[in-house]
């Protein structure tokens, strides 16, 4: 499978923070999910891919090409959104799409109205007295208009409401319909994901803790919920995270199979969501 | 078609996408030859992960239920009238499987075990009957 992202090795330092060994592949056609407590190093890894931070080391490949040699071109080729959306406060929306359309080659006006129809934005309001929803609605109404192959966006659903959020889903995968475009997005809201995402890499203190297939992700973690006497040395090495409790303990598995054998009774053992992986996770293991 | 995914449901969304499709194909509402919709159309459709689609017709591909011809799709296979009565036939086996490990934690012995099952056997034929009759019988 050809991969329109990948990442070797990956390194940033700054103060108190390093990202490092970064390291995945997002093949062409699919939806990945960069998943990660704030400060983790979400939208650094995106600042590196976008070229809006010097890496320390290690490599990006974007559409096959070196993300620096080629910068302008592959810039070209991305639709993008920041976390943040910046534009200038006194103008309007219309006067806006007229200073960023002629940067794309491939700026597609009938496309772009259309997306303004469909959001229901209003073209002439100023940008300053636009909700952060409207604006976000607006930095993807023009990262989706000129015919990006790829579409990155940096926490795009904050700001956002759940209405909003499920249409946006519909949006992307409409969007990797062709088999060729792929979409790149980080987030918090992690219930966004749990169905639409193909591939899930998630991100704490500056590592990856995995990066795998969703389904894969799914099928092998559990949430396992008992008494303290379960909690014995033998069992320590099927627990990634613990939280304890007076009357009993919950814990995160990266092994649902075998945890389902060993606690047949006296314990409960759910399927755990992404925000499970991700709270326990923080709470120690943090090798998955 | 129909499939509806149970966010609620232990099984994982491919696994209730297949068991969904081959109860259809099984009972007779998907017809054999029928198209399915692409891999990549049905995760739109249902809001899922592409990846979860693609395996899941790969599996009912694997076991016989469905065809996929490149670049026309996947059809419902033609079925051998043999095979399905096999494939049903499992299925009962399994769920009286499910049904005995039940019973055998409950440490009822295996006459008990069928006299429930003629009991219950006879209850869902008078189920099928036109509601006075089933009054009458049941005098």
């Amino acid at each position: 499978m050809e991969n329109i992202i990948e990442i070797k090795s990956l390194r940033k330092e700054y103060d108190g923070f390093t990202l490092e060994d970064v390291s995945f592949e997002l093949p062409y056609g699919y939806i990945m999910g960069l998943i990660g407590p704030n400060g983790a190093g979400k939208t650094t890894t995106i600042k590196l891919i976008m070229n809006l931070l010097r890496r320390n080391s290690g490599e990006i490949n974007v559409f096959g090409k070196d993300n620096l040699e080629h910068e302008m071109e592959i810039k070209s080729r991305i639709g993008f959104v920041y976390d943040t959306p910046t534009f200038y406060e006194h103008l309007n929306l219309k006067q806006m799409k007229s200073i960023i359309a002629p940067f794309y080659t491939n700026w597609d006006e009938a496309m772009f109205q259309g997306y303004i129809r469909e959001f229901e934005l209003p073209l002439k309001r100023k940008i300053k007295a636009l909700s952060r929803g409207m604006l976000m609605k607006f930095a993807l109404a023009i990262a989706l208009s000129h015919h990006a192959e790829l579409i990155i966006m940096d926490e795009p659903t904050s700001g956002l409401d759940p209405v909003f959020r499920r249409e946006l889903l519909d949006i992307l995968s409409a969007l990797i319909q062709d088999e060729k475009k792929s979409i790149l997005f980080s987030t918090h809201v992690t219930s966004d994901l749990e169905r639409i995402a193909d591939y899930i890499t998630f991100i704490n203190k500056g590592k990856v803790v995995f990066s795998r297939t969703r389904d894969e992700i799914l099928e092998s973690y559990g949430v396992v919920k008992g008494g303290k006497e379960l909690l014995r040395e033998e069992n320590n090495g099927l627990f990634a995270g613990l939280r304890e409790h007076k009357y009993g303990f919950e814990a995160l598995t990266p092994n649902l199979q075998e945890a389902r054998r060993k606690f047949k009774t006296g314990a409960v053992i759910e399927k755990a969501t992404l925000e499970d992986i991700m709270f326990y996770t923080g709470k120690g293991g943090g090798n998955g | 078609m129909k499939i509806i995914i149970a966010n609620s449901s232990p099984d994982p969304i491919y696994e209730q996408i297949i068991k969904q499709i081959k109860t259809q194909i099984i009972s007779g509402e998907l017809e054999e030859g029928t198209a399915l919709p692409s891999i990549r159309k049905l995760a739109q459709e249902l809001n899922i992960s592409v990846i979860t689609t693609k395996r899941s017709y790969e599996d009912l591909e694997r076991e016989g239920f469905i065809d996929t011809v490149a670049g026309k799709g996947s059809f419902v296979a033609v079925q051998n009238k043999e095979f399905l009565r096999e494939k049903r036939m499992k299925i009962v086996e399994e769920k009286l499987g499910e049904a005995i490990s039940e019973a055998r934690m409950l440490g009822l012995g295996i006459g008990e075990l069928k006299e429930m099952l003629g009991i219950l056997y006879d209850e869902e034929g008078i189920d099928s009957f036109p509601e006075n009759e089933k009054e009458i019988s049941n005098v």
